[in-house]
């Protein structure tokens, strides 16, 4: 344990100055030799962040599941009817509840879709940005950043405007294109936010990809740096193709880069709230509910049900707990904890 | 034999080969270059979209053929947002003045609380660090609507459900741990030699702490901060359930959503205010770009 710092190198130090010092001792001296011979300066260090941790984030989590075993609404809000343990109810009335299939049929297809998506238009930036020249790379990568840095809400309703029915960019486009490609007279005024969850989700693919591209890009990108150009030279003298030597070469050797950014994109598409929230026209278009918004509804809409939200929250970190077990597996195993 | 031949016949077909493989270079060149410039012109369009409707006149938004670029451009949109007359709950500039508050203060905040305890897990061994790390990653994936009806509950009782103190607590909770897993990568790279050489001078630990440790920490400090900045300046979800109708506490993605939700088709204004939104967040990103690969990326490739 030699190598703790200051704590133990400052104890070794004050003994060295010999017992002058020691002699008049103030309540400070005290308390930091307290600290020091109980070894307590890492857990001083760490207080305030366990206790903002502990007190926003896990203590939350216990009371949400506590709630999901009661009959917590309305009248227990208001105190007109006592809080009363309903064991499993909540969570029965779930699973027979359809709109909850839907709105998990919602949340799967959509990140069945959207995180291929992201990964591929993500690594093929990627890679393009790692053969661009110099000034090339610079335009795109500035390109890309612009698109990253867009807030979520901004980006939505901006993507609610380009789609929009009533003057709408992209349905004036698509209604002047010609017949051969998908030009119709049909697309002027189509209704891509309201129609159905499958219209509703292009449009909110299109922006999550649009956004979180940048983010597999750049990550790729330096994951692509990592890699000995011996190799590529290798290749290249043996003649491979491109194809070729992304699926032996690149492909291998990011594989650990890949599945975390494979993880990450899982869990935040099954979390994504802002984007539908406001693509599907904030709350009360059940049909094109995903998961978050799902919960979000039972719990807040009036009248409030936070036993049955509490529940649906408990099933959601469920799901997602499989995705972070994995999550935290990899990272462990790439030696993250060192 | 064969191989002399075999050079032979390389040498003499040396020109035309080369020539002909410096003109598949520069046309797979011109093919990359090409790809390059599109994905950036398709990616930049939304951008360009929101920006170019904000200077547009309200007859030309509407027009049943719209124009690439205004062809009256007008600054009346952001005229009609910063009187705050469109959206009817105030200036944009008061909700500016809430979003710079709430984000700075979690920055501050954040970095602080993070910086004490990655000294901790960087430079001490103690029982509970590799439980503390793992918790770490499994708290930074709680998803926010697991924790957002307690939240509620809670501040609502504490009495912080309007106030911009309560989402500076929560924000700055939630940047904790992706703060801590980064900047400990920081602390760790400081030389230890440094602090026990002070520490040798008779330097106090606080001392040694701010004096050595800090500076050489603080470009560790800034990468961390994007995560932060970009927590704070962004969050949704908690604001919307925290401020209700508790309009002049608004920040910005709020106000955005409210006068999004209005409805009567204000393009304008509402494009003019995203724009406002969004331009102070590109001004980051583009300022730290360097550290957009150290920082947010190395925090989520290496856990």
């Amino acid at each position: 344990m030699a190598d703790t710092i200051s704590g133990h190198a400052v104890a070794q130090a004050g003994r060295a100055l010999g017992p002058g010092r020691a002699g008049r001792k103030s309540p400070l001296t005290w308390t930091g030799e307290f600290v020091r011979r109980h070894r307590l300066a890492p857990y001083l260090l760490l207080t305030p962040a366990l206790a903002g941790i502990a007190l926003v984030l896990l203590w939350p989590l216990l009371q949400v599941a506590l709630y999901s075993f009661q009959n917590y609404g309305l009248g227990q809000v208001t105190g007109v009817l006592p809080t009363q343990w309903v064991g499993l109810s909540n969570f029965t009335a779930t699973f027979k509840d359809p709109e909850f299939w839907l709105s998990l049929r919602n949340t799967v297809l959509f990140a069945v879709v959207a995180v291929p998506a992201t990964l591929i238009v993500g690594t093929v930036v990627g890679l393009l940005l790692n053969r661009l020249g110099r000034k090339m790379a610079f335009f795109v990568s500035t390109s890309a950043i612009l698109a990253w840095a867009t807030p979520p809400v901004a980006g939505s309703v901006l993507f609610y405007w380009l789609f929009n029915p009533d003057g709408g960019l992209v349905d004036w486009t698509l209604s002047k294109m010609p017949h051969w490609l998908v030009g119709s007279t049909n697309w002027a005024g189509y209704n891509w936010t309201t129609n159905g969850a499958l219209q509703a989700y292009t449009v909110i693919a299109v922006l999550v990809v649009w956004q979180s591209f940048p983010f597999i890009g750049v990550a790729v990108l330096a994951g692509l740096k990592t890699i000995p150009a011996e190799l590529y030279e290798a290749a290249r003298v043996d003649g491979a193709s491109p194809w070729r030597v992304f699926w032996r070469i690149t492909f291998p050797l990011m594989k650990p880069i890949f599945l975390v950014l494979f993880l990450l994109s899982v869990i935040w598409d099954f979390n994504m709230f802002t984007q539908a929230y406001l693509i599907t026209g904030e709350l009360g278009n059940q049909n094109e509910y995903n998961l978050p918004l799902y919960i979000y509804d039972k719990a807040f809409t009036f009248p409030p049900s936070y036993g049955l939200g509490g529940a649906l929250a408990l099933i959601f970190a469920v799901i997602l707990l499989v995705v972070t077990a994995g999550y935290v597996r990899t990272s462990v195993r790439q030696g993250a904890l060192t | 034999m064969t191989a002399a031949r075999a050079a032979a016949a390389l040498r003499q077909r040396r020109p035309a080969a080369a020539s002909r493989a410096r003109t598949a270079k520069q046309a797979r060149a011109a093919g990359l270059n090409g790809l390059g410039l599109l994905i950036a012109l398709i990616t930049l369009f939304p951008i360009f979209w929101m920006i170019a409707t904000a200077f547009k006149p309200s007859q030309e938004i509407y027009s049943l053929t719209p124009s690439l670029v205004p062809a009256h451009p007008t600054l009346g949109n952001f005229r009609n947002v910063i009187s705050g007359q469109a959206a009817g709950i105030g200036s944009v500039w008061l909700f500016f003045r809430n979003s710079l508050a709430v984000t700075l203060a979690t920055v501050l905040f954040a970095s602080l609380v993070s910086l004490l305890a990655s000294v901790a897990v960087a430079r001490f061994k103690f029982r509970f660090r590799a439980s503390f790390l793992v918790m770490l990653l499994v708290v930074q994936m709680i998803p926010g609507q697991a924790l957002i009806i307690a939240l509620f509950r809670d501040f609502d009782a504490l009495g912080l459900l309007d106030k911009l103190l309560g989402l500076i607590i929560v924000y700055s909770a939630q940047a904790l741990p992706v703060s801590i897993w980064m900047l400990r990568n920081f602390v760790a790279t400081v030389p230890k030699e440094l602090e026990e050489a002070a520490a040798i001078d008779g330097a106090s630990a606080p001392k040694i702490f701010w004096r050595i440790l800090f500076p050489l920490v603080a470009p560790g400090l800034v990468a961390t901060s994007i995560f932060a900045f970009v927590t704070a300046y962004n969050e949704f979800i908690v604001a919307l359930t925290f401020l209700g109708q508790a309009h002049s506490t608004y920040t910005l993605p709020i106000y955005v959503t409210y006068f999004f939700g209005r409805g009567g088709a204000q393009w304008g204004p509402i494009m003019a205010a995203s724009t406002l939104y969004t331009v102070p967040v590109v001004i980051f990103f583009l300022f730290v770009r360097r550290r957009l690969a150290g920082g947010l990326v190395a925090g989520a490739v290496k856990g």
